[in-house]
């Protein structure tokens, strides 16, 4: 069936025009703007002799942040696979009133610039923000440590998880919901054993790429991290702190450290992302 | 209409769905979630900028460094999103509308700015650019400046809004396929006119769509914008980098006042996105409901 469908549009390129020139422009306007200034960074790091480039990336300041990094973005995504597939949920499955203004506003964090959101839910939290001045009277600190980069993430990444997942759920079959009811399964049972497994793969797609993305993000974590070297300071960060000392091949060492985690996250993304289209078998 | 008139109905929708009481804390929950992470900080932003009074976010808006912040990133998103629109256009047409060895690759490349991160997408322009990096020492011996300077800026913001439009682009040419485009050649219009008159309509509102986003991120980049810029107040200074320097200078009600106009972008770009969404959605189920022609398509 692929291969007739493939073999049709073989023939098909003969007939429409452009290929050459579309895919010619596509190629170089790539490489110039891609491909080698990112060749660039690599070449960079060979001016770094092993021993220099270890030490580079392994220094206990930069450990540390890797360590914030990871686990800030890691709990920040594990908290939006929750309310991401609960808002989904909500927005798929029920009718309340505002439904259309507040499914819009999903996309608030892609569209709000990430600075304006750090100063933002800094001003909310530190201790005479909004919120910040009920909480610190409790001992609950969420600006200026690492509990602030956790948010600032959460933020960024709510939108990957509902986005996702939203469309699966809309177009997941109710007749299977319906036949497992009939079958005896009670609601929690339906939705465990029938409708979860349907929405999984959509799930974990969403969670690495809030998670990949919570990796990189920059502008919204430092105002609110209290940048405390070995404390709250974030990897980005890090690369931005050599770069202003002139040290370029440490700033360039970590970034290619960067990199390379961020092409091993777009691989597992798209292959979660065919794992998706075979699972619920809609066409690419 | 009415559940009343057929119980048997009733208790079959009870098996999709559950007792009210859980309906309403979901709803409940969710709602809570949202009000605290995406209403708050977008309210808090006004209210901080307003914070002063009106006279006060009036005056912070008049600076003479605000405006040339808000002149350059203008600019800057008028380089950048029409670069990456005919670069999206061009890369949607070859990959969806062809096939070729290593199309997977190369969609795949196309999507990589997104998982780079902006700090480094702003890194590699000053490796490439910069005082110490490949072109540097040619670029000072024609003094020409890129790196801390207006060209580096474009530069990376058009590495960070690379792939929007192209990635709204692939999909939906992909599932629209080729045989209107065949139609219209085997008519006799030439390979511009099929674009223009056959395409350019199916793909609008996803164009619009990517448009918008890639415009919302150009305007608002800051990470790789903040490396490549140098921070010269009134010369480099996007609005985001402006933010950034107005509240560290503790000049708060003015950070916020700057910060409320990109606020206020963005919900424009919710509101222009919704409104294409719901015109599509419409346009595709005028599309549904008309009548078969051939039924063996």
């Amino acid at each position: 069936m692929a291969l007739f469908s493939s073999a049709r549009s073989h023939k098909a390129a003969r007939v429409l025009p452009g290929f050459n020139i579309t895919l010619g422009f596509t190629l170089t306007y790539l490489s110039l703007i891609v491909l080698i200034p990112l060749s660039a960074l690599v070449f960079k790091t060979f001016t770094l002799t092993w021993p220099q480039f270890w030490e580079a990336v392994t220094g206990p300041r930069v450990m540390a942040s890797y360590k914030l990094t990871f686990g800030a973005s890691l709990m920040a995504a594990l908290v939006n696979v929750v309310f991401g597939l609960l808002v989904a949920w909500v927005l798929v499955r029920y009718n309340f009133f505002g439904k259309k203004v507040v499914d819009a506003l999903v996309d608030l964090p892609f569209a709000l610039p990430t600075a304006v959101a750090g100063i933002s839910l800094t001003a909310l939290l530190a201790g005479n923000g909004w919120v910040g001045q009920y909480l610190e009277p409790l001992g609950i600190q969420l600006a200026f440590n690492p509990n602030g980069v956790v948010i600032a993430l959460i933020f960024i990444g709510l939108p990957f998880v509902v986005r996702t997942v939203q469309p699966v759920l809309e177009d997941a079959e109710k007749e299977l919901e319906e036949a497992a009811t009939c079958l005896g399964a009670t609601r929690w049972q339906t939705f465990t054993r029938v409708i979860f497994p349907s929405i999984a793969p959509a799930l974990l797609t969403g969670f690495a790429m809030a998670f990949a993305r919570a990796i990189g993000e920059y502008g919204s974590v430092i105002f609110i991290a209290g940048n405390m070297p070995m404390v709250s300071e974030i990897t980005p960060l890090i690369i931005i702190g050599k770069l202003e000392q002139y040290d370029y091949a440490g700033a360039t060492a970590v970034a290619v450290v960067m990199l390379v985690i961020s092409f091993i996250l777009l691989l597992v993304i798209n292959a979660l992302q065919a794992w998706q289209r075979r699972h619920t078998g809609a066409p690419a | 209409m009415s559940t009343a008139i057929n119980p048997s109905l009733r208790r079959a929708q009870a098996g999709t769905t559950e007792p009210a009481w859980v309906r309403y804390s979901l709803i409940g929950v969710a709602l809570t979630f949202m009000f605290f992470f995406l209403v708050l900080p977008l309210a808090a932003v006004f209210t901080e900028a307003l914070r002063k009074g009106f006279e006060a976010y009036w005056v912070a808006l008049q600076e003479p460094d605000a405006w040339s912040a808000i002149r350059l990133t203008f600019i800057t998103a008028l380089i950048a999103v029409p670069l990456n629109l005919v670069f999206g256009i061009a890369a949607a047409w070859a990959i969806a509308k062809y096939e070729f060895t290593g199309k997977a690759f190369l969609t795949t490349l196309v999507d990589l700015p997104f998982s780079v991160s902006p700090v480094v997408a702003g890194l590699i322009y000053v490796l490439m650019f910069g005082a110490q990096g490949w072109f540097g020492p040619w670029l000072q011996a024609h003094d020409i400046k890129i790196v801390f300077a207006v060209p580096g800026i474009v530069l990376a913001t058009v590495f960070v809004t690379f792939p929007f439009i192209a990635r709204e682009l692939i999909p939906l040419m992909q599932a629209q396929g080729n045989d209107e485009e065949q139609a219209a050649i085997v008519l006799g219009a030439t390979g511009w006119q099929t674009f223009w008159y056959v395409t350019l309509p199916n793909i609008k509102w996803g164009l619009i769509y990517g448009v918008i986003l890639c415009n919302a991120r150009a305007m608002g980049e800051f990470g790789a914008v903040s490396v490549v810029s140098g921070h010269i107040r009134g010369q480099t200074n996007t609005m985001p980098l402006h933010v950034e320097i107005l509240y560290n200078e503790y000049q708060s009600v003015a950070a916020f006042a700057v910060a409320s106009l990109l606020a206020l972008l963005a919900l424009v770009t919710l509101a222009i996105k919704s409104v294409v969404e719901w015109r599509h959605a419409r346009e595709l189920r005028a599309t549904a409901d008309l009548p078969q022609e051939m039924p063996s398509a």
